[in-house]
């Protein structure tokens, strides 16, 4: 990240509280670079997040108008701000088990009804702030906190459920994808649509040492080595990323 | 000062209206621009009739997914500066709570209509009572303070939805209307006037954005979203600039005692209440909303039979008169709580009277209480 952009983080949140390892550190930088790269006003730009690790990448690190929600429903809180003043840039940030677990309702009605607001999910398979336990997106057979034999339920693929909803605009990367993540932020920082990013960040402590990812340098090689640019073929047991 | 008189919609005059429709009426009068709600009887037909006002307006209207959606859009809306509102019945109110704590905490301006019907659970959707009293004031999690109005007729619902707006912009906190489905569903005459009074909040003053610097009773000013204050909201614990503080008990004690002191210190300016015949009376009623009106023609009864009885109706129930309660207590020889509930008013009133029992007159069958049976307890019969 280039110096300059750093006018989009407040400047006294550091530390940050995220683990050695953790991607949604990635996702952040990808972000920030993409508003630095378009020179992006931060004041008519509003963050809004949920409750969990991927509800701090916002709050309190962007240094824009946030709004840091109750579990679950910082899409309806953004689709509030976005209604009353559509000339703001609503851009929800949290993960997927506040985005997709306690609050896939809303994820699914924002995306039929095309809300021009951009929702991304830091999905990192797990509920890592109160210590690991499933989420909807926890693949089968990965071990959690509340899964100790393998989980047993099939994952939300995140894609497919947006767009089976009607949403548009839909994208997924990896934390190994930073460069392609930050050219797609950049697509629909300029765009008054609805859209929705899937971005597999990982979370090396309370998932990846679990499943035999521990080390962040192999779980982002895990996310390289499986990941498979969609070009119009969709294979379920690959991690499709691109735009679909 | 931030208070204007303003011209309302409608013309002044009388009009025949329904209760969920005077309420509506009265958030448009009172500068209402955002309403997100979500279809439940009986308290649909405030959104209908936002609806037909709102594209009248060019305001904003949304039907959300459900009602923790549309509390949570309404807070959303209120941070860019909206006057914002949310209407529904008791299922919907309890799944409104976690995000009605939210705006508690957060200071956020926004208005919430119970229209209460029989509980618990699914209860009777068509039904009356007063069953959500409690749930008002203690519903959402955490010690916190509330205010909560009570309007007792079709043109209270209309000028107490005003007041609502203005007590929410007044003091950043959301304000509960609570109504019954008897005044929700009520055709009444509605006298509206030339002007009202409308508050509109402090968006721009000295100091952070948000409470907990002295004095601790102050309301902080409030900026709206995209105007460069780069704010940070949170439901955590905070500092006055919205820095969560989680581990820190100085902060949550300030904020507290800020979030308490801001309404409890100020409570000449929020709570009302009306007096009947209480001048010399010996029988002192208390009550509020629809019981309210059977509770007046039960004094106005027992006053043709020579027997001293007054009435103390509450507009403003939460937070309460408790000094008027404590010289009533005194003055009185016998005092009684007519409601539709098992007791949630009386339970309250009861803790201000130095000891001296409260009657109850207590009807929750989802029939409107009635004069007989509080004229009965007032004549020293059984109570139900």
């Amino acid at each position: 990240m280039k110096q300059e952009y750093l006018k989009y983080i407040r400047d006294n949140v550091f530390p940050t509280a995220f683990c050695p390892g953790c991607g949604h550190g990635i996702l952040l930088n990808a972000f920030v670079s993409a508003l630095g790269e378009l020179d992006y006003d931060q004041d008519n730009l509003v963050l809004v997040s949920g409750i969990g690790c991927g509800g701090w990448i916002a709050s309190p690190h962007m240094n824009t108008d946030t709004l840091h929600t109750t579990h679950g429903r910082a899409i309806p809180f953004a689709i509030g701000v976005k209604l009353a003043n559509p000339k703001l840039k609503v851009v929800v940030i949290s993960g997927d088990g506040d985005l997709t677990t306690i609050g896939g309702n809303h994820l699914i009605h924002a995306a039929r009804r095309r809300i021009p607001i951009t929702v991304i999910c830091g999905n990192n398979n797990i509920y890592g702030m109160t210590g690991g336990q499933a989420s909807a997106t926890t693949p089968v057979g990965a071990k959690t906190m509340t899964t100790p034999l393998g989980n047993d339920y099939r994952p939300f693929d995140l894609v497919k459920l947006v767009k089976g909803a009607g949403g548009e605009h839909v994208y997924r990367y990896t934390a190994f994808h930073a460069m392609q993540m930050k050219k797609a932020f950049k697509d629909v920082l300029q765009k008054d649509d609805f859209s929705f990013f899937d971005i597999l960040t990982g979370c090396p402590v309370q998932y990846g040492r679990r499943n035999e990812l521990r080390e962040p340098a192999k779980m982002i090689q895990w996310m390289k080595d499986n990941s498979v640019l969609y070009s119009g073929e969709y294979h379920d047991d690959k991690i499709m990323v691109g735009k679909f | 000062m931030p208070i204007e008189k303003k011209k309302t919609h409608l013309k002044a005059g009388k009009y025949f209206m329904q209760g969920d429709e005077a309420c509506a009426e009265g958030a448009v009068a009172a500068g209402c621009t955002f309403f997100a709600g979500y279809p439940i009887t009986p308290a649909s037909e405030i959104m209908e009739t936002i609806v037909r006002r709102f594209e009248e307006e060019k305001r904003v209207f949304v039907q959300m997914e459900d009602e923790i959606a549309s509390m949570g859009a309404i807070v959303g809306a209120s941070w860019t500066g909206a006057k914002s509102m949310t209407a529904t019945s008791g299922p919907g109110f309890s799944l409104k709570m976690e995000n009605l704590g939210y705006a508690i905490m957060t200071e956020t301006p926004c208005v919430v209509v119970d229209v209460q019907r029989v509980g618990p659970s699914t209860g009777q959707a068509t039904r009356t009572a007063q069953g959500d009293l409690m749930q008002a004031r203690w519903g959402t999690h955490g010690e916190h303070t509330i205010i909560a109005l009570s309007p007792w007729s079709v043109e209270e619902a209309f000028y107490e939805t005003v007041r609502a707006f203005n007590l929410a912009e007044e003091f950043r906190t959301p304000v509960i209307i609570l109504m019954e489905e008897a005044t929700g569903h009520l055709r009444e005459t509605v006298a509206v006037r030339e002007a009202i009074e409308i508050f509109n909040r402090v968006e721009e003053g000295n100091g952070a954005p948000f409470g907990g610097e002295e004095p601790l009773d102050a309301v902080p000013p409030m900026p709206r979203f995209g105007t460069g204050h780069r704010l940070l909201v949170t439901g955590s614990t905070h500092d006055p600039h919205g820095y969560r503080k989680t581990q820190d008990r100085v902060t949550q004690e300030r904020l507290l005692s800020h979030l308490q002191q801001k309404i409890e210190y100020h409570k000449e300016r929020i709570v009302q209440w009306e007096e009947y015949e209480l001048d010399d009376a010996e029988t002192v009623l208390i009550s509020f909303g629809f019981a309210a009106r059977a509770a007046l023609k039960a004094v106005k009864d027992a006053r043709k039979k020579g027997i001293k009885a007054g009435l103390m109706r509450l507009k403003t129930v939460w937070p309460m008169p408790t000094e008027r309660f404590e010289t009533l207590a005194a003055q009185a020889k016998t005092l009684i709580v007519p409601e539709m509930n098992f007791g949630q008013l009386r339970g309250e009133v009861q803790r201000f009277t130095g000891g001296k029992k409260v009657i109850g007159v207590n009807r929750a069958d989802g029939e409107v209480i009635t004069p007989e049976s509080i004229l009965r307890a007032v004549e020293g019969g059984t109570s139900l």
